[in-house]
């Protein structure tokens, strides 16, 4: 969902910088985008957009096309020192239905989803927030358990409206299915199944959009979409590398590759003898063949990755690279040294053991099976015996503590998201975060430093340092390609 | 001048089959003048209102077994509601919070419990909340129920229009050239998929025609629902569900008819000098009927399956398309709601046939077929 909602901001911004005669929408204004599913709910307290990707709403703040962020709701972008963060809100800003928005509707989006009885699906991204407090109808003061220099990142979440909620179960209320919010377009209707339809809202505080109406209609199918498409029934949708191939080149028509933070890696059960060896981890890291399986699994929408965090992100370290072709003689010369000798069967074995796993996989995701059967192919080449199993993801999760699995993370908006549950050792065996107990005690201690940090040049310098120690020193992940949608 | 055929019925028919024995029988007993019925006999009110409260008093353990039977399954179901709910976002979740919206849906609670308290608020008329809708169930059922029943309802007319026409057409002529197409395409259909059927429409009619909509209940760009709009949309979703499920009725009239063909009073009316359309759909056509009732109302479950996968490849916004989803999001309130619903058109659809049997069988009165 959350790449769906930056899908449509991408295209929107697509729409806004081509200002060109030629790309202007039907006569009647109305702009109808190809969704490739539908949403669960319209209301960001249940998870609707968290990162600021709705139309129908705006957070305290939003991100620009770099991703910095820049006043939204908040009338500048406040200091973030000790536990509590003060925003003050824009003046005059009022809801679709003409109500003002006030800080008690601000206050109250952030405490709803932190109430569990809401079952909000995003509550565990807040769980830094203590609770959120209104003292005059323009200010609104955070209280946060521990310094948490993100914050200002969830400050993205869409405000709704205090009035047409207090009160409600928000699980089931009117309001997931026909919102209201402060954003540049105004909710008008949903058929279920087929689209949404919205509507400027020509009052908007940062000036009415061009684009009088919005479609977003939901076509499931990757033909379908493609199409339609191209029959002149939707004027933007998303689409997959061999399916977008056909509108190259086309008049009419712009092709956007946008690169992504959603990343593929592998993750090592550390506690287990073979894939608890780091020597394993080091030579398996060298002996993958990250360009082959951009060209091929990903038809070239992709850059090979080495690390958690996005080349092309602020956050990313320049120094945390490698090969993206492999290197088999390293990778060798690395499990020689450290014992692992060629047994009778071209595995190796070292006191006993043969370096043999097994490495899960979602078993209806096509890419991760890809990707897990090319793991394999790499790993046998330099006597390593990895055994790929296609499961499903409730058969997978108990498995995860002695078995590697093809995993996806990444989050391009700040280096702590994720990453601290994925590799802080309080985490270990948590669900899906950090299931392969990854364990040490300097990146425990980088994390906790790189949130509580509000200076910017110092938390660069932590995480620096945090990604050299996961991927050089002590990798517990092998980072196989950053994949990148068009 | 008619015939008189006179009509007796004899105890040790009782256990015959009731389809086989109208369709062997009813010939006769649509031309007769009814006998009056006999002393001890039932009236019509009175037949009707024992069926409906057999049927009644069949339902209500009918659907605690369907619903109990449906509750244990999902709690033997591999997948994890808390985790199809998260979707994507159940890998950045911690267990914690899991259990905490295990333990709001209450289903850390024992399965009896869980039951009992599902049929609980059901008796007070709760459905509960569908859990991947974010909606009360009765409303996500209530906006997508009328979609599913303008197409179904459409369907079943048009199904029964051409079922009839056709299958007549082809007994009359049994064995030209239509007849044998007409067979031939039948039996094809018979064993196509429905999906298979829709796609292939698609393909003909809006890809490579460009005539009707591929899907959708509106096109794309407007904003309102407009009864042309829909019209033209349905065409295709209305026509895949009425060819493919009525292959079987074309088939099954032509059988009766030829059959009722070469019976005693269809060669007396021609033998009188009657025309052969009176003969046709006044002598043949009608006493093949009786017998079809029956199998419409057992053929209904049918029409149900065919409209799931029918509203899937048209994206039609039906209740049928939702079952899918909330069957792959073990979205159990809904997924109960549903079956609850299916399991009551089954129902109905056997009483109303029943009862239509009723109406047009005087025997079955008597025999007691209830």
């Amino acid at each position: 969902m959350k790449r769906l909602w930056a899908l449509v901001v991408a295209l929107l911004a697509a729409v806004a910088a081509c200002s060109a005669p030629v790309d202007t929408p039907a006569e009647d204004g109305t702009f109808v985008i190809g969704l490739s599913s539908e949403f669960d709910t319209l209301n960001p307290v249940l998870g609707h957009a968290p990162d600021g990707g709705s139309p129908l709403f705006d957070g305290l703040v939003s991100r620009a096309a770099d991703l910095s962020l820049r006043p939204a709701l908040a009338r500048e972008i406040p200091e973030v020192t000790g536990t509590t963060v003060t925003f003050r809100l824009r003046e005059g800003v009022t809801f679709h239905d003409g109500t003002p928005l006030t800080s008690e509707d601000v206050a109250f989006t952030y405490n709803a989803v932190l109430d569990p009885d809401n079952n909000s699906t995003i509550r565990g991204d807040y769980a830094a927030i203590e609770k959120v407090e209104a003292p005059d109808p323009q200010t609104v003061v955070f209280h946060l358990k521990h310094p948490y220099a993100p914050i200002l990142q969830r400050a993205t979440l869409g405000i709704v409206p205090k009035r047409l909620l207090e009160g409600q179960k928000l699980d089931a209320a009117a309001f997931n299915t026909s919102p209201v919010g402060t954003g540049p377009y105004r909710f008008v209707s949903w058929t279920p199944g087929d689209k949404i339809v919205l509507e400027a809202n020509e009052s908007y505080w940062g000036g009415a959009p061009e684009i009088k109406r919005l479609v977003l209609a939901f076509v499931p199918d990757d033909n379908a979409r493609a199409t339609r498409m191209a029959a002149g029934e939707l004027d933007a949708t998303v689409l997959p590398p061999k399916a977008a191939a056909r509108f190259e080149n086309q008049g009419g028509v712009t092709v956007h590759r946008v690169p992504s933070a959603d990343y593929r890696g592998v993750m090592f059960p550390m506690k287990q003898p073979v894939t608890g060896d780091a020597a394993i981890r080091k030579a398996l890291n060298l002996a993958i063949d990250r360009s082959a399986m951009v060209n091929t699994i990903l038809a070239g929408a992709g850059d090979p990755a080495f690390g958690p965090i996005a080349p092309g992100t602020t956050w990313h370290n320049p120094a945390v690279t490698g090969s993206a072709t492999p290197d088999r003689e390293a990778a060798v010369r690395i499990l020689e040294e450290a014992g692992w000798t060629p047994g009778p069967d071209g595995i190796r074995v070292k006191d006993g053991t043969p370096a043999r796993f097994t490495l899960m996989y979602p078993a209806g995701d096509s890419l991760r099976k890809e990707l897990a059967l090319a793991v394999a192919s790499d790993a046998k080449r330099i006597g390593i015996d990895v055994r790929p199993a296609g499961l499903d993801w409730d058969a997978i999760e108990p498995r995860m503590a002695k078995d590697a699995l093809i995993m996806g993370y990444g989050s391009p908006y700040d280096p702590d998201y994720v990453n601290y549950e994925l590799f802080h050792s309080s985490y270990a065996g948590q669900g899906f975060f950090n299931p392969g107990h990854f364990e040490d005690p300097r990146v425990d201690e980088l994390l906790e430093q790189g949130r509580a940090t509000a200076d910017e040049k110092e938390r660069k310098r932590i995480y620096d340092e945090f990604q050299q120690r996961t991927t050089t020193r002590r990798p517990g992940r092998t980072w196989c390609t950053s994949s990148t949608s068009t | 001048m008619y015939l008189k055929h006179v009509y007796v019925i004899r105890g040790e028919w009782t256990g015959i089959e009731p389809a086989v024995e109208a369709h062997e029988h009813a010939t006769g007993g649509l031309f007769r003048k009814h006998p009056p019925v006999e002393e001890g006999g039932v009236s019509l009110a009175g037949a009707l209102a024992r069926l409906v409260a057999w049927r009644l008093a069949f339902v209500v353990p009918l659907l605690l077994v369907v619903t109990a039977a449906m509750f244990a399954l999902a709690k033997a179901s591999p997948f994890d509601p808390v985790r199809q709910y998260l979707g994507e976002r159940a890998l950045v979740t911690s267990p914690e919070i899991r259990e905490q919206i295990r333990a709001n849906w209450g289903l850390d609670r024992p399965l009896a419990e869980q039951y009992l308290t599902w049929l609980g608020n059901l008796l007070t008329g709760d459905l509960g909340e569908s859990r991947s809708f974010h909606r009360p169930v009765a409303e996500v059922i209530g906006e997508r129920l009328g979609w599913t029943m303008l197409v179904t309802g459409a369907a079943i007319v048009l199904m029964l229009a051409a079922g009839l026409v056709l299958g007549t057409l082809a007994a009359y002529r049994q064995g030209s050239w239509a007849d044998r197409l007409l067979t031939g395409i039948a039996y094809a259909s018979e064993a196509a998929p429905v999906f298979w059927i829709g796609l292939i429409a698609i393909w003909i009619f809006s890809v490579t025609l460009g005539w009707l909509p591929a899907g959708g209940l509106t096109d794309a760009g407007s904003a309102t629902v407009t009864v042309g709009e829909v019209a033209r949309h349905m065409i295709l979703p209305v026509a895949v569900l009425a060819f493919s499920q009525s292959s079987w009725l074309v088939l099954f009239v032509r059988e009766s008819v030829i059959g009722a063909l070469r019976e005693d009073f269809v060669i007396g009316a021609r033998a009188r000098g009657l025309r052969e359309r009176t003969v046709l759909a006044g002598h043949a056509l009608r006493s093949a009927l009786l017998p079809f009732l029956t199998l419409l109302g057992a053929r209904i479950p049918e029409l149900v399956t065919g409209a799931i996968l029918v509203e899937s490849v048209f994206s039609w916004p039906g209740v049928a398309g939702t079952a899918v989803r909330a069957a792959l999001a073990v979205d159990f309130p809904l997924l109960a709601a549903l079956t609850l619903l299916a399991t009551v058109a089954v129902v109905l659809g056997n009483l109303v046939a029943d009862a239509a049997y009723v109406i047009a069988d005087p025997r079955t009165r008597v025999l007691g077929v209830s």
